[in-house]
């Protein structure tokens, strides 16, 4: 898979999600309609129309605030700020930060993004945000002492290349729209409890009509409203898993340098200690499981499901492969 | 009437078509040429920067007089380049001069502790690398846009519809291709 076979799947995939999205709203709101509206005279969906604009709107606003709200959480600050506050050490080495991005915004041929620093002593880097041009790039501090700057042009092409491939765009959207099924999930749950003494009776008095159907379109609904999060969680790690050989791919691809990545890639997992200031919620964005869980050291169905990362010494190998091919 | 109404949906069809690939080219014509404007943005950048980088380690390596004059010779000829053949070259003995002074530089334990000097390492490295990545970028995106009017049926007008195969930039000086190599025994 080349690069612009990735841009066009992420873009279908994109529209993908986002008609599955609706598709679940519409039947959280029929659901709701069906049980509690509907036996109450003239019908109008409130509960679908409910559902969809609170969707619409609770994910437009996680959408567009997502990549704020993921460096918020990071305590990530602007390179500019960092570099006015820094020693004339630790200058060259912002400067040096400044220079590669640049170079791999020019070799990638799109906008240079944003940089932040993460003070965060474990090696780790992100990108986040809505495409090229719209995007930025954080990096941790302690990235930024442990690698040379080859490894460190190496680890800014993998996250240019995210950005390149709209990868962010994929992720911030299927982030907004987790957070959002999260929400409206929980919600249903708990009109469920309030509103289940009522269901019975009713249920109860309609045995012999169509109660039957009515219990089991009611169960079904209650399994999709628990289960729909963790079905989210995992569409989200399925979709994240595969892009990070691809961006090492492509990363390389800009810097004509697979070896520097590889590098980079080593002294990062030699760096065992969970990165502290990045969270669940954002670790499908990182270079490497800001986690450290073990469940990304394995391939297979479930490590497919349920990790976000490929295993390290595959993508180490891959691309000491691709350095080895370059040679000769 | 129903062979006319085929012949017309084909005809239709093929100007569509026809119609798509013009504008594909020529957008990415378009990128091309900003592709090769965006190399002579990084020259530029980097005929500014080195009289500052050459006077700021001008005391540190005072013993290497050679190749500062050298670098700061190549960056004048470089400036009254005239036409893309002589500028290659110009600019090539220019990075040939660069590559000698960060090699020089990486060769004495005393001024890789001077600030001023990594300082200038650090700047000379980061506009090599920008020069070298537009023009990388620049022959990525041409032999796209080589390669888009060469396949079939694309090639059999795009000719006629006035579009050339645009020229990939090639190190033309055969000194170039070799890395700098630095006499330790000139001191």
């Amino acid at each position: 898979m080349n690069l612009y076979e990735q841009q066009t799947s992420n873009r279908r995939k994109t529209w993908l999600i986002m008609l599955a999205f609706i598709g679940f709203l519409l039947f959280l709101g029929a659901g709701f309609d069906a049980l509690y509206i509907g036996e109450a005279g003239g019908f109008v969906p409130v509960g679908s129309l409910l559902a969809l604009t609170v969707g619409s709107v609770s994910s437009a606003i996680s959408y567009f605030a997502g990549d704020r709200a993921v460096l918020l959480a990071t305590a990530a600050k602007p390179l500019e700020e960092v570099a006015a506050a820094a020693t004339d050490d630790e200058k060259l080495k912002l400067r040096q930060l400044t220079n590669v991005v640049d170079e791999m915004a020019i070799a990638a041929g799109i906008p240079r993004p944003r940089v932040y620093i993460v003070p965060d002593a474990d090696p780790n880097a992100f990108a986040t945000g809505r495409g090229p041009g719209k995007s930025s790039i954080a990096v941790t501090r302690g990235l930024l002492d442990a690698l040379d700057r080859d490894e460190l042009q190496g680890v800014i092409a993998h996250e240019m290349s995210h950005i390149r491939n709209l990868d962010v765009r994929l992720m911030t959207i299927v982030a907004a729209l987790v957070g959002t099924a999260g929400l409206l999930s929980e919600w249903a749950r708990r009109g469920m409890m309030s509103g289940s003494g009522s269901s019975r009776r009713r249920s109860d008095r309609d045995r012999d009509g169509g109660g039957a159907a009515a219990l089991v379109f009611f169960l079904i609904w209650s399994v999709a409203i628990v289960a729909a999060p963790f079905v989210a969680q995992a569409l989200a790690m399925m979709v994240s898993r595969k892009r990070e050989y691809l961006a090492d791919a492509s990363g390389a691809e800009l810097t004509r340098n697979p070896m520097g990545l590889a590098r980079a890639l080593e002294k990062i997992e030699s760096a065992v200690a969970p990165t502290q200031s990045i969270n669940r919620g954002s670790a499908h964005l990182c270079i490497t499981d800001p986690l450290g869980r073990p469940v990304n050291l394995k391939e297979g169905f479930w490590s497919d499901l349920f990790a976000s990362h490929p295993p390290m010494a595959a993508r180490i190998a891959a691309l000491k492969e691709m350095a080895f091919q370059g040679r000769t | 009437m129903m062979f006319i109404s085929v012949f017309i949906v084909v005809v239709a069809l093929l100007a569509f078509w026809i119609i798509g690939s013009y504008n594909r080219l020529v957008s990415m014509r378009n990128q091309v040429l900003n592709g090769w404007r965006q190399i002579d943005v990084q020259l530029k950048r980097r005929h500014d920067l080195i009289p500052n980088l050459v006077n700021s380690v001008r005391g540190a390596m005072d013993f290497e007089r050679d190749t500062l004059t050298a670098v700061m010779d190549a960056r004048a000829k470089a400036l009254t380049a005239t036409g893309p053949a002589d500028a290659a070259q110009k600019e090539g003995q220019l990075t040939q001069a660069l590559g000698r002074l960060i090699a020089v530089a990486e060769n004495y334990p005393t001024l890789k502790s001077n600030d001023n000097v990594r300082t200038l390492m650090e700047e000379l490295t980061g506009t090599e690398n920008k020069v070298g990545f537009a023009r990388q970028f620049y022959n990525d995106i041409a032999t796209k846009f080589n390669t888009a009017q060469q396949v079939f049926p694309t090639n059999l007008f795009a000719a006629t519809l006035g579009f050339k195969p645009a020229e990939l930039f090639e190190i033309t000086d055969a000194a170039e291709r070799d890395a700098p190599v630095v006499d330790l025994s000139r001191r």
